[in-house]
């Protein structure tokens, strides 16, 4: 959606941006692992203004039957904007955006589960977006690898991820809502932090070769910052129960 | 007294030191990582990762309840809570089964205590009825529980079971897969529920056993 015209000011004199924040600050971060009792597994997000849950049922049973994959399991992730999360009502249900958005990231969760582990079976992961306000589908991919590691799934490493932009001629990290609508360009990158390797990788507006390359330093420097609130989310869920294991 | 045990995440790093890579290690360009969400434990050698949480993984051996889904002329199809269906061979139960007669015997929605004979490289679960004290299991109540819990609800040599037993009078099977069977009066049964959930909630905090007990012996409601 960049690129539209707007008289907003995007970056005040002083280099200060629209929320008060400096070139590469972060919006504020929430994580929170366990919040759903039935399901397996799962995760809520606040990032600036998102706010976003991810569950995760599963290895369970294939259906439709014709899916299931004899050698190994299939994830599937499911993005889901509920019709209150953005200004005017969205329609419900699947369309073009929320499709894709799924497919993106069920390929970059699938690149660290250990799928092969659990022959025949799925393991579905549900996101929705209770309310947008840009970068969800980062934001839902961070909350859904958290709650995969909450369902006790085997898998290589978490998923980070974080976008970085172009706004008035200038790289931004983390860019809201006034940003992506009337910046020039978004890139949302996800990582798996402990190789450095790209899982997820997509832009929308234009940037030179110089340009993406400083954006995509920002934003895997800033993904390294939330990788540990991940890891701080697991581990205080799980420190209660550690305890029980020294009576 | 254990001393701190430390929680690990996926991706984490593990120094083997002399010890070999057990359950929940992966090695990746001669390092070892964690696989899934657990604690580090250290035993005969071998570094393990122990699940804090995670679906029923049959292992063989097992002691499962499960519930009839599903009759075919030879088997019967078990749902044992773990990611798959587990079939249940007339060649291995006790009874004398003609063929296309197991309806007789187990019918779909009964619950069955039943053993895992085997678990193959794909998978795929063998239940067995043919060892003494597995059975079909007729009337009582079905809680289900987090398989990570059952350790807990059983207790050290089986001491926490032997206490809801007892102070409720009631009978008690737990299966390895979480799901738990009572039988006994309405409030025997809503005891142990009341107690199992107490377990469950409370499990980490010091003097659980004591805390069990004083549930147990409290005075029901409405007397």
């Amino acid at each position: 959606m960049s690129g539209m015209k707007t008289d907003l000011k995007l970056i005040d004199e002083n280099g200060k941006r629209i929320d008060g924040r400096g070139f590469d600050e972060l919006r504020p971060i929430k994580i929170e692992a366990g919040v759903l009792e039935r399901a397996d597994g799962s995760a809520y997000i606040e990032w600036g203004g998102n706010k976003i849950i991810a569950a995760v049922y599963g290895p369970r049973e294939v259906y439709p039957k014709h899916m299931q994959d004899p050698s190994k399991a299939v994830l599937r992730a499911r993005y889901n904007m509920a019709a209150f999360s953005v200004d005017e009502r969205k329609k419900p249900g699947p369309d073009r955006r929320s499709i894709e958005l799924s497919m993106v990231i069920s390929n970059a969760l699938s690149s660290v589960v250990f799928l092969e582990q659990f022959p025949r079976t799925a393991i579905d992961v549900f996101i929705e977006v209770l309310q947008a306000d840009a970068g969800t589908r980062i934001a839902g991919l961070t909350a859904a690898s958290v709650a995969l590691a909450d369902a006790g799934i085997p898998m290589k490493d978490l998923i980070v991820g974080c976008a970085a932009g172009k706004v008035e001629n200038t790289i931004v990290l983390d860019l809201n809502k006034e940003e992506d609508n009337f910046g020039q360009a978004d890139l949302p990158v996800a990582i798996i932090p402990r190789t450095k390797d790209v899982v997820l990788f997509q832009m929308d507006g234009d940037m030179t070769q110089e340009e993406i390359d400083k954006a995509m330093d920002m934003a895997i420097n800033a993904a390294m910052k939330i990788y540990d609130l991940q890891k701080d989310a697991l581990k205080r869920k799980y420190f209660s129960i550690v305890q029980e294991d020294e009576q | 007294m254990e001393k701190i045990r430390e929680i690990v995440l996926p991706g984490e790093e593990i120094i083997l030191g002399e010890n070999k890579p057990g359950n929940g290690i992966f090695i990746e360009n001669g390092k070892a990582y964690v696989e899934y969400l657990g604690v580090k434990s250290i035993k005969s050698g071998y570094v393990n990762i122990i699940p804090l949480s995670g679906k029923y993984q049959p292992q063989k051996g097992d002691k499962v309840i499960g519930k009839v889904v599903d009759i075919l002329s030879s088997n019967w199809v078990v749902d044992i809570n773990a990611p798959y269906l587990a079939p249940l061979h007339v060649n291995d139960t006790p009874w004398k089964v003609d063929f296309g007669d197991t309806s007789k015997y187990l019918n779909i929605g009964d619950t069955i205590l039943a053993k895992v004979m085997s678990v193959n490289e794909v998978k795929q679960v063998w239940l067995t009825l043919k060892e003494p004290g597995l059975r079909k299991l007729q009337g009582g109540h079905i809680i289900t529980v987090s398989p990570t819990k059952v350790p807990r609800i059983i207790g050290k040599d089986g001491s926490m079971i032997k206490i809801l037993k007892d102070m409720t009078n009631s009978k008690i099977y737990v299966g390895q897969n979480g799901i738990i069977w009572v039988e006994g009066t309405t409030e025997s049964i809503l005891q142990v529920v009341g107690a199992i959930r107490l377990i469950e909630r409370e499990a980490h905090i010091i003097g659980l056993t004591d805390r069990v007990k004083e549930y147990l012996s409290k005075p029901k409601k409405g007397e």
